[in-house]
């Protein structure tokens, strides 16, 4: 078991959050609690799925990007940018003109992050044949990645060890930038990512020890630019010869769902939304019914990443969409383009992924015989506890909280079913009651307030 | 510690309920993957076996530092010739039950297979008892 830490691309913004429990009752590892009337996140239980960004209904939690002026630090600019991007705009908008748009923004090159999809597919297939463990399961989301290494560690020896996309796409670009004779130091790789997870995924990679990548851009944040710049300039790109280089049809649709399962041999099965791969796992790990299939394509996000938490438009447009336009594009594979030629042998090479570790979430600690005692203590806290999983101790759910209370991180008294029962047998003062209530929810929490959301004069 | 569930006879649907809400207290007490992964494969084998020839069935499961040890008891036909049960690819299942997929006469040899301890004993006409024990 490795003991490292992880980076999180998902923060909460103190100031927005009201406390409200959205987002605790979604997370899928129970990695949140309300202290202070603040959301807090767990980091060593975050995969990073972005769940709580989604059911946060005051914008309080936020994916952190670098810096877009950074990009000026190197000569040679790079946006890798997924199809997804592309199947935001409207129909009337040609790829050529959004294109052109990065490039009017500060990028010198754009590159489509799928176009390595043909190389990775192939490899892909080949491990399908060397790995004894089935179903295997792809290495393409990094919250099911990440999801897997805490939840489901005796899966991990299932994830196929080949480089998703994004990794290989920029290895790739970067070694033919390097052919050109360009300096490695003025090249900057910049990921316009579609979630939060590929941004915990770059700034701390699993399976590998550094990402090439050089930065990384919130897609509605060059999403918003694009379109800004779109209208305001509305020639930009008209007439422009731009050459985009031919993208294999199916590789522009390899981040969709069924994407990957399409491609792979034998029986294989394509789920996306976190729970729904939650619930598959499971079943994975217990029954005998997952037994006979042979690839697994797990996605995070409901129609993979066109719902990603940064995407912004609607999911099922945009797929629509970018099937449609695929079909319009020039079909064509990466040994095609002439310009990689030595570079794809160097991919060849860095294909492979690193050993990726388990890291399961240790709720009562790492010692048998001590989280053997925690849990009997844990079920005996639940005799007490109500059952209702409201919330209002901070915590999930009444299991949660006395899980909590067994690693001495809360008390029963938090439960506020139970204060009323110390209160009636005079354990309990109304006064500590209600400052234990404030320690969760924060001072004044239950003061009138007229402008919360919902209330009179919401947004006053 | 000890876990108690109840095994309904027929109701395939429910199957692997007791195997899953071990593996999680198992998975909870950082038990290695490996040896968890027998144990509820073993488990969900038995589990099936109540639901496909018992009317129903207990599973109590002693959860102990290093060792687990699982009871499961049924009302059910019995096993009237258990080395013969024990023969892989030995079945008395119906076409019905092989039509969902169970019955390929796996149970009792993969349990043996997962498990340190298997001990069986039965009664035709009142019901099976089976007993498995993993160390760890």
């Amino acid at each position: 078991m490795l003991n490292e830490s992880f980076y999180h691309a998902l923060n909460v913004n103190t100031d927005q959050c009201t406390g409200c429990t959205h987002c605790m009752m979604k997370c899928p590892t129970s990695a949140i609690r309300i202290r202070d009337g603040k959301a807090t996140i767990r980091q060593d239980w975050c995969v990073d799925c972005g769940e709580c960004m989604r059911a946060c209904p005051v914008d309080a939690i936020y994916v952190a990007q670098d810096d877009f002026a950074r990009i000026f630090d190197f000569k040679v600019r790079v946006a890798l940018l997924p199809a997804v991007f592309f199947g935001q705009f409207a129909d009337t908008v040609s790829d050529e003109r959004i294109h052109a748009a990065v490039q009017e923004i500060g990028f010198t090159h754009v590159c489509q992050v799928e176009q390595t999809a043909d190389v990775i597919t192939r490899r892909m297939v080949q491990a399908q044949g060397e790995m004894p463990d089935k179903p295997l399961i792809s290495p393409f989301c990094p919250a099911i990645v990440r999801l897997i290494q805490v939840r489901f560690p005796a899966l991990v020896d299932h994830i196929i060890p080949i480089k998703p996309p994004i990794d290989a796409t920029s290895i790739l670009y970067k070694q033919m930038l390097i052919g050109q004779g360009i300096d490695e130091s003025d090249i900057g790789l910049f990921y316009v990512t579609p979630c939060a997870a590929k941004i915990a995924a770059v700034k701390s990679p699993v399976g590998e020890k550094q990402s090439v990548i050089n930065g990384v851009i919130n897609m509605d944040f060059l999403y918003n630019k694009v379109q800004q710049l779109l209208i305001q300039q509305p020639d930009v790109g008209q007439g422009m010869a731009l050459e985009i280089p031919p993208i294999p049809h199916k590789g522009a649709l390899w981040s969709l769902t069924n994407g990957e399962a399409d491609r792979m041999q034998g029986r294989c099965l394509a789920i996306d939304e976190i729970h729904n791969v939650i619930e598959l796992l499971d079943q994975l790990e217990t029954t005998d019914q997952i037994t006979d299939v042979d690839f697994l394509e797990l996605r995070g996000c409901d129609e993979g990443c066109a719902g990603g938490v940064l995407m912004s438009r609607n999911r099922f447009l945009i797929v629509e969409r970018l099937r449609k336009k695929t079909l319009s594009m020039k079909d064509g594979s990466l040994t095609d383009n002439p310009a990689y030629g030595a570079a794809l042998d160097y991919l060849d090479e860095h294909l492979t992924l690193d050993e990726i570790h388990p890291r399961s979430i240790q709720a009562f600690g790492a010692d048998v015989g001590q989280a053997l005692k925690k849990m009997q203590q844990a079920r005996n806290l639940m005799c007490y506890l109500p059952g209702i999983d409201c919330g209002a101790c901070g915590a999930p759910n009444c299991q949660s909280l006395a899980e909590d209370i067994t690693r001495r991180e809360a008390n029963l008294s938090h439960c506020i079913f139970l204060q009323r029962t110390m209160e009636k047998h005079r354990k309990l003062s109304s006064d500590h009651a209600i400052r234990i209530i404030e320690k969760t929810w924060g001072k004044d929490r239950l003061d009138k307030d007229c402008r919360k959301k919902g209330a009179k004069y919401e947004g006053k | 510690m000890e876990l108690t569930y109840e095994v309904e006879g027929g109701n395939f649907s429910k199957a692997g309920h007791a195997s899953s809400s071990i593996k999680k207290v198992l998975k909870q007490l950082n038990v290695d993957p490996k040896v968890v992964k027998r144990v509820v494969v073993a488990l969900y084998e038995a589990e099936v076996n109540v639901v496909a020839h018992a009317y129903n069935g207990i599973i109590t499961a002693r959860v102990e530092q290093g060792s687990v040890s699982i009871e499961v008891r049924d009302q059910g036909p019995g096993i009237p010739d258990i080395p013969l049960a024990m023969q892989a690819g030995y079945s008395t299942a119906s076409a019905k039950v092989r039509e969902m997929g169970f019955g390929a006469g796996m149970g009792l040899p993969n349990m043996k297979k997962n498990v340190d301890v298997l001990n069986i004993s039965s009664q035709v006409g009142v019901g099976t008892r089976v007993e498995l024990i993993t160390y760890f």
